[in-house]
């Protein structure tokens, strides 16, 4: 059924895990299994989306393709499995995959190449399995397209290629729906359902940027192990060079449709030729060492005890047991500190910062605000309260209203001082406006603005009123790596010159390293380790802590990812 | 360029109708309501522009005069069922709990009848009269405005600058009113127009069974309904209001996308 190297080769692996790394990394001897020509995609109105971009990929390898969005490393990928969208089309080039052009096939003879010989994993596993099919029904559905085999032998197949992508109680989720799981595990079951028909190429396009940083861990160690296992090709579409150091055996820098330099990651990143991959490096988070201490002061805000619970399990018969989202926190920031809370998704992080600004209901503790009890005070001091405490949310795209223009965003807020004219007014919007660089947009509507210039219109409008603590709820990751970095640094300069305490939730280490003074890390609603960023870092206690850490590919006592992957690829 | 070439048709189109309404009120060729019956059925002449009914009377001046009637009714009933399902709808979808269940039951309730028969039983209470119409039309058609605004705030209120609007301070009625209810408006603009539609049949449905504007007044709906017996031998009964109807609702519909597509910021 397969071609017989390959099986030899997946068998060897099964049989010994060590031979693996070797066999990778065993020159592949035969033609280029993709091998991409000159290609060009132009959007329908004229604009260049690609332009002569050209590779190889040996069978087996996995090869990378990095750039920011708007690069055009997405259509790259649509362009090989003849998916591109209809306003855009593919001008000039080859593609020939597995010694097949592709250039010219019909849109059926796609029809017999998707899923059998190229298979693809997207970016939202929140959307990309049909929530009205359960698991094993959309699993076969591509595994009877491409192969006539008797319903017991799939389903054996199914329940065992879910067993690899370490799925637990692989029988029994065949039955269950896709709501059922988590983001990490559809990615997985995602992945399963292709690598069930062992393609000869695996086009993952961002499969998990979606992810916290551990499933995100997860789901690469599965998809590459399957893929060497199998000896399929893998073109890796992503933006984190994090993922490129680690995984990927060629790296392609893209930008603007335009192909700036290939070869191995450890040449790519440790010598990068261009200015445009050397910025691209310099967006992974480094630690800051030169952030002042904070000083010692009595807490600004404290949780004592804060326990908050879910507030689902209305039914009408059965009271179900309450669960708690956050157990008993304790937690205090001072003044102009910056406490980073770190976990995977799920841990609590999100729902702490909300019930400590009054934004959740409490189901026991108190939350003390320079010193005093915020339940027991009266109306007006609960609603000063409420107004020294603002937040940044997580998605750019819906936490502004699109039918209100930037500068009325930013000036919202300034409704509940009474006492500002409106010339103040308007002179403190245009004043804020500028600290986070958007003098010119004031005009505008958030659908005209890109993911970063959003974010800063709500960094402007939580920090318009010179709020005395900040929370910000994982306000870059939805975002580019490099406007990642540029957003951070606002921020952190905002911080500095505005002096607010922060409360910074995040689901990566590496990111608040940056940013932190202190970091708190959360598992399953409490709080399991609370220090300094070095002590964190350097010293992890707990074993989430240092799962965490691993997670960001941070080695203890490492100051920037990258250097721990300079090491790694230095290593071998 | 399409958008403003439809724009300017319906804007056109339903000045018109306006423009008809207002002028029956000083100026009709003959008297709507004055019977001739030496002249019943005469086709349409130099005389009769769009010719007479069955009693002689000139059709073209019952078009004008029923124009008035028609519009006023439609546009109030239009009016009265979005403004009070949309108020019902963000009380229901944003309160949610006990309140909800109990606004949503009495709502199903209504949805389960057929709007014309929910009409007619409001309009046994009201009497038969222009603004027992109005009532009826507007009770029938509010438990589809409430169901549809409901829905939308549902799925807006879960939007993150709803929860900012909390953040910064705004009350729960500032927020309905700031953020929710104006992105409500663009699904709640196709359904005034669809309604618009709606409204002028059953107004004509209504007419016909003897419970709307009562038979000499003129309305596009009851001149509809009083022409079809006649349908064979005097085809233009028919024509006129139909047409009348038709071009209105055309002119409603393209001048509804035109101001949905001007209210909403990612058209500019």
């Amino acid at each position: 059924m397969d071609v017989p190297m390959i099986t030899k080769r997946a068998r060897l692996n099964e049989s010994d895990p060590n031979e693996r790394v070797e066999l990778s990394s065993q020159p592949v001897t035969q033609g280029p299994l993709l091998s991409v020509r000159d290609l060009t995609v132009k959007s329908r109105r004229g604009a260049r989306i690609l332009n002569g971009l050209t590779f190889d990929m040996a069978p087996g390898e996995i090869v990378a393709l990095v750039g920011e969005s708007g690069s055009g490393k997405t259509m790259a990928g649509r362009a090989i499995l003849g998916l591109l969208p209809s306003q855009v089309e593919q001008t000039a080039g080859h593609i020939s995959l597995n010694g097949l052009e592709l250039s010219k096939l019909s849109q059926s003879g796609f029809h017999r190449i998707r899923g059998k010989v190229a298979g693809m994993v997207f970016q939202e596993p929140m959307v990309s399995l049909n929530p009205a099919m359960t698991v094993g029904a959309q699993m076969l559905e591509g595994l009877l397209l491409h192969e006539k085999i008797p319903a017991k032998e799939a389903r054996t197949r199914m329940v065992e290629m879910l067993r690899r992508v370490q799925i637990r109680d692989s029988e029994d989720c065949l039955s269950k729906y896709p709501h059922a799981f988590s983001g990490g595990m559809r990615q997985r079951i995602m992945l399963a359902s292709v690598m069930l028909l062992k393609p000869k190429l695996l086009i993952a396009d961002e499969p998990t940027t979606a992810l916290d940083a551990l499933s995100q861990r997860e789901v690469m160690e599965v998809m590459v192990d399957l893929a060497r296992n199998y000896g399929t090709g893998v073109l890796l579409i992503t933006h984190d060079l994090q993922l490129v150091a680690h995984y990927a055996d060629t790296v392609a820098v893209l930008k603007r449709g335009d192909l700036i330099e290939s070869g191995p990651p450890k040449q790519v990143l440790c010598s990068p030729l261009s200015e445009y991959t050397h910025n691209l490096i310099d967006a992974l988070p480094k630690r800051d060492r030169s952030r002042a201490p904070v000083p010692d002061a009595p807490a600004l805000i404290e949780a004592r005890g804060l326990s908050v619970a879910y507030n689902g399990g209305h039914r009408a018969f059965s009271r179900s047991t309450e669960k708690l989202a956050v157990d008993r926190a304790q937690l205090s920031i001072r003044p102009g500190e910056v406490v980073a809370v770190v976990g995977g998704s799920g841990s609590g992080k999100t729902t702490l910062g909300r019930a400590l600004i009054g934004m959740l209901p409490i189901r026991d503790g108190q939350v003390v605000f320079r010193g005093n009890p915020v339940a027991a005070g009266n109306r007006d001091a609960q609603r000063e309260f409420r107004l020294s405490c603002q937040m940044v949310f997580q998605d750019p795209y819906s936490s502004l209203d699109p039918r209100q223009r930037v500068r009325d965003i930013v000036a919202e807020p300034l409704g509940h001082s009474k006492q500002l004219s409106r010339g103040e007014r308007q002179r403190l919007v245009e004043e804020m406006l500028g600290d986070v660089g958007l003098e010119a947009l004031g005009d505008r509507y958030p659908h005209a603005l890109s993911g970063g210039q959003r974010q800063r219109v709500a960094i402007a409008r939580a920090l318009i009123r010179r709020p005395a603590l900040v929370v910000a709820d994982e306000p870059v990751s939805a975002l580019d790596m490099t406007i990642q970095k540029q957003v951070l640094s606002l921020f952190r300069r905002l911080q500095t010159q505005y002096g607010f305490a922060c409360f910074f939730v995040s689901h990566n280490l590496a990111a608040v390293s940056e940013i932190a003074d202190r970091i708190a890390v959360m598992h399953n609603g409490s709080i399991v380790e609370e220090g300094s960023v070095s002590d964190i870092f350097d010293r992890p206690q707990h074993y989430y802590t240092r799962q965490l850490l691993e997670a960001a590919y941070v080695a203890p006592g490492q100051v920037s990812p990258l250097s721990f992957a300079r090491q790694l690829s230095g290593s071998n | 360029m399409k958008i403003r070439i439809n724009a300017i048709v319906g804007g056109v189109i339903v000045a018109t109708v306006f423009g008809m309404g207002l002028l029956s009120i000083v100026w009709t060729p003959y008297d709507s309501l004055g019977l001739s019956l030496r002249d019943r059925f005469q086709s349409p002449s130099m005389v009769h522009l769009l010719g007479t009914d069955e009693f002689g009377r000139d059709i073209l001046s019952r078009i004008l005069s029923g124009a008035g009637a028609s519009l006023v009714v439609a546009l109030v009933t239009v009016f009265f069922a979005i403004l009070a399902g949309t108020l019902l709808g963000i009380i229901a979808g944003y309160c949610r709990g006990l309140v909800d269940r109990v606004m949503m039951v009495a709502n199903d309730a209504l949805l389960a009848f057929p709007g014309i028969l929910l009409a007619l039983g409001v309009s046994v209470v009201t009497g038969a009269n222009k603004y027992g119409i109005i009532v009826a039309l507007g009770i029938a058609y509010t438990p589809a405005t409430l169901r549809l605004v409901r829905g939308t705030v549902m799925s807006l209120r879960e939007r993150e600058y709803i929860e900012a609007s909390r953040v910064i301070g705004n009350s729960e009625i500032t927020t309905m009113f700031r953020h929710i209810l104006p992105n409500c408006a663009a699904p709640l603009m196709v359904l005034a127009t669809s309604m618009f539609g709606w409204v002028i049949l059953a107004e004509s449905a209504m007419s016909f069974l003897g419970l709307g504007v009562p038979p000499p007044a003129p309305t596009w709906g009851n001149m509809l309904s009083s022409g079809r017996p006649f349908i064979e031998s005097a085809p233009w009964l028919g024509i006129a209001p139909g047409m009348c109807i038709a071009l209105t609702l055309l002119g409603i519909n393209l001048l509804g996308d035109a101001l949905r597509d001007w209210l909403d910021p990612r058209m500019e």
